[in-house]
């Protein structure tokens, strides 16, 4: 029998869990998933929490719905993969081989890295809305908030799902607007880049829709700490920015298992060879997700798209061949752009996202680049596709790469 | 793509104003590249511009906080010595490329 580990039972584990699982004979082949938790977040649902859109049963399910049959499921603390041993070492001192070991560990955030940021006013006044109990403190707060500056900061970059807190402060202007206090809150989008975004025609698109709803950006802004009695955030170099409520994307870096594992990057990110997604160190290890260093965004549509190109090169492993499925950073991300509204981005390492529309067999097109409301209906119905389609790895009416059907180059 | 005469070479440009080709670097091209943003290059400087330039060439994605870790400065002493954007300034001088903070 050979044997496949796959490390993490998110977003990406999940979806190779079940493509493998359908492709190998069950009689050659072992699969395993290792996970320390057994619950499943649908993390985009987060974003909605703060504002009552959606709650705890709204993004929670068993992770273990999402498994096939036929596989070995392993919930228990893993304390390190030993890559020259092909095994994983568990903290009760279990040891797992492996012939091919798919990591999929995700990034988590680290609020501790930043001086003075989990001290007396977190979840008191400053908050995440990335972990489910951020979302959920936050909601509570903003229940009874009558105003003030809010102020929505990134610590670092990288960090997951780079439009989430865009969407957050279009949300919170739709929201403060409807509960009739849209007047006495001023909202400010802090952060480390040099605009609204990375890409220079999608920054120019979003610069527009935060000036007309009133939110100002201020760019260049690289946290060093927050001091809690002054009520203010600091940047290293020395600008202050006092707040009301502060809502953090704190610094993502990857699980702490290949911190200590030793294969990670500054951030405990792996570094994957971009095309083929097999370990720079490994011949037999592949990376999918968050966990990835590649350079694309952080995204579930990415790992979606990436899980593709991984089991076709994986499967050319297996058959001794050359290792021919190349990945393009594909990223698909529908942007919720607050009163019912969303737009879409389309892009990968080469091409930025480009405006024109986007064509989805039965349902599209989408509005690229543009504020629509049957792109804020795509976002919604997301859901449904990450639950019982994208989880499952069946085949989507989308091409893993990125194609150019409908874009415009010029417009 | 644009190319100047910098302090007696043809240096390729690209959009950004960043330099093209780390190999066309040198000493005196940083010099220049420096006195346009108005730093005077120091010891420091020359120990940083180098560490960029190796982790560059070995495919290492810089980040300010790699080098706040690089044990020449601190974060807050980066800032000291390129004020404003230290990456930005640092990875133009260096001669790489503009440093793709986040996609
Ligand atoms: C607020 C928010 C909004 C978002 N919105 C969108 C969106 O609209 N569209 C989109 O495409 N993406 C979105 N994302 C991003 C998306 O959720 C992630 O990119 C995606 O889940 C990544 O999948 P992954 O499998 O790499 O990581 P995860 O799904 O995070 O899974 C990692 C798994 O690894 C496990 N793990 C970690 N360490 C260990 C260890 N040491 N041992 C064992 N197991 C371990 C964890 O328990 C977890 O189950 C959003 C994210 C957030 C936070």
């Amino acid at each position: 029998m050979k044997k496949i580990i796959i490390l993490g039972a998110g977003t990406a584990g999940t979806i190779m869990l079940n493509k493998l699982r359908k492709a190998l004979p069950r009689d050659e082949w072992d699969i395993t998933i290792i996970d320390q938790h057994k619950t499943h977040y649908y993390q985009p649902g987060f974003l909605f929490i703060p504002f009552g859109i959606y709650n705890r049963e709204d993004v929670i399910k068993a992770k273990a719905d999402f498994f096939p049959s036929g596989v070995n499921v392993i919930f228990d603390e893993t304390d390190r993969i030993l890559p020259k041993e092909n095994s994983i070492l568990m903290q009760d001192g279990t040891v797992h081989k492996y012939d091919y070991l798919i990591i999929a560990t995700g990034t988590q955030t680290r609020p501790e890295e930043t001086p003075g940021l989990k001290d007396k006013l977190w979840y008191k006044e400053i908050f995440d809305f990335y972990t489910l109990e951020g979302a959920l403190a936050l909601q509570n707060f903003i229940k009874r908030w009558e105003g003030g500056h809010l102020v929505m900061n990134i610590a670092e970059v990288p960090y997951k799902c780079p439009v989430a807190p865009l969407e957050f402060v279009f949300l919170a202007d739709d929201y403060f607007t409807k509960i009739g206090i849209r007047d006495k809150v001023k909202i400010s989008y802090v952060t480390p880049m040099s605009g609204a975004f990375t890409k220079p025609r999608a920054t120019k698109m979003l610069s527009g829709l935060l000036e007309e709803k009133n939110i100002e950006v201020i760019p260049d802004f690289y946290l060093e700490g927050v001091d809690n009695d002054k009520k203010v955030i600091r940047s290293y170099d020395g600008r202050e920015i006092a707040f009301d409520l502060l809502t953090i994307v704190p610094v993502n870096m990857g699980s702490e298992i290949i911190e200590r594992s030793g294969m990670g990057d500054d951030l405990f990110f792996v570094p994957t060879n971009k095309y083929t997604l097999r370990s720079e160190q490994h011949e037999n290890v592949f990376v999918l997700g968050d966990a990835a260093n590649i350079p694309t965004s952080k995204a579930g549509s990415v790992a979606h798209f990436a899980a593709d190109i991984l089991f076709e090169n994986l499967m050319s492993v297996i058959d001794g061949r050359e290792m021919h499925a190349k990945f393009d950073g594909h990223a698909n991300c529908y942007i919720e752009t607050g009163g019912g509204k969303g737009s879409l981005i389309d892009f990968n390492y080469e091409t930025e996202p480009l405006s024109g529309t986007f064509p989805l067999p039965g349902i599209g097109p989408f509005g690229l680049l543009k504020n629509t409301r049957m792109n804020h209906y795509g976002k919604v119905m997301f859901r449904w596709i990450y639950w019982h389609i994208l989880l499952k790895g069946k085949e989507m009416p989308i091409d893993p790469l990125m194609s150019m059907a409908g874009k415009c180059k010029n417009c | 793509m644009e190319t100047k005469n910098i302090a007696g070479n043809s240096v390729s440009f690209t959009e950004d104003g960043y330099m093209s080709d780390m190999n066309e670097w040198n000493e005196d091209i940083a010099k220049e590249l420096a006195k346009e943003e108005n730093i005077e290059l120091g010891d420091l400087h020359w120990k940083l511009l180098n560490f960029l330039r190796e982790k560059h060439a070995a495919g290492v994605s810089l980040t300010i906080r790699s080098v706040g870790k690089s044990s020449i400065v601190d974060i807050k002493g980066f800032y000291g010595l390129f004020p404003g954007g230290p990456l930005k300034l640092a990875t133009k001088i260096a001669g790489l490329p503009k440093p793709a903070s986040c996609v």
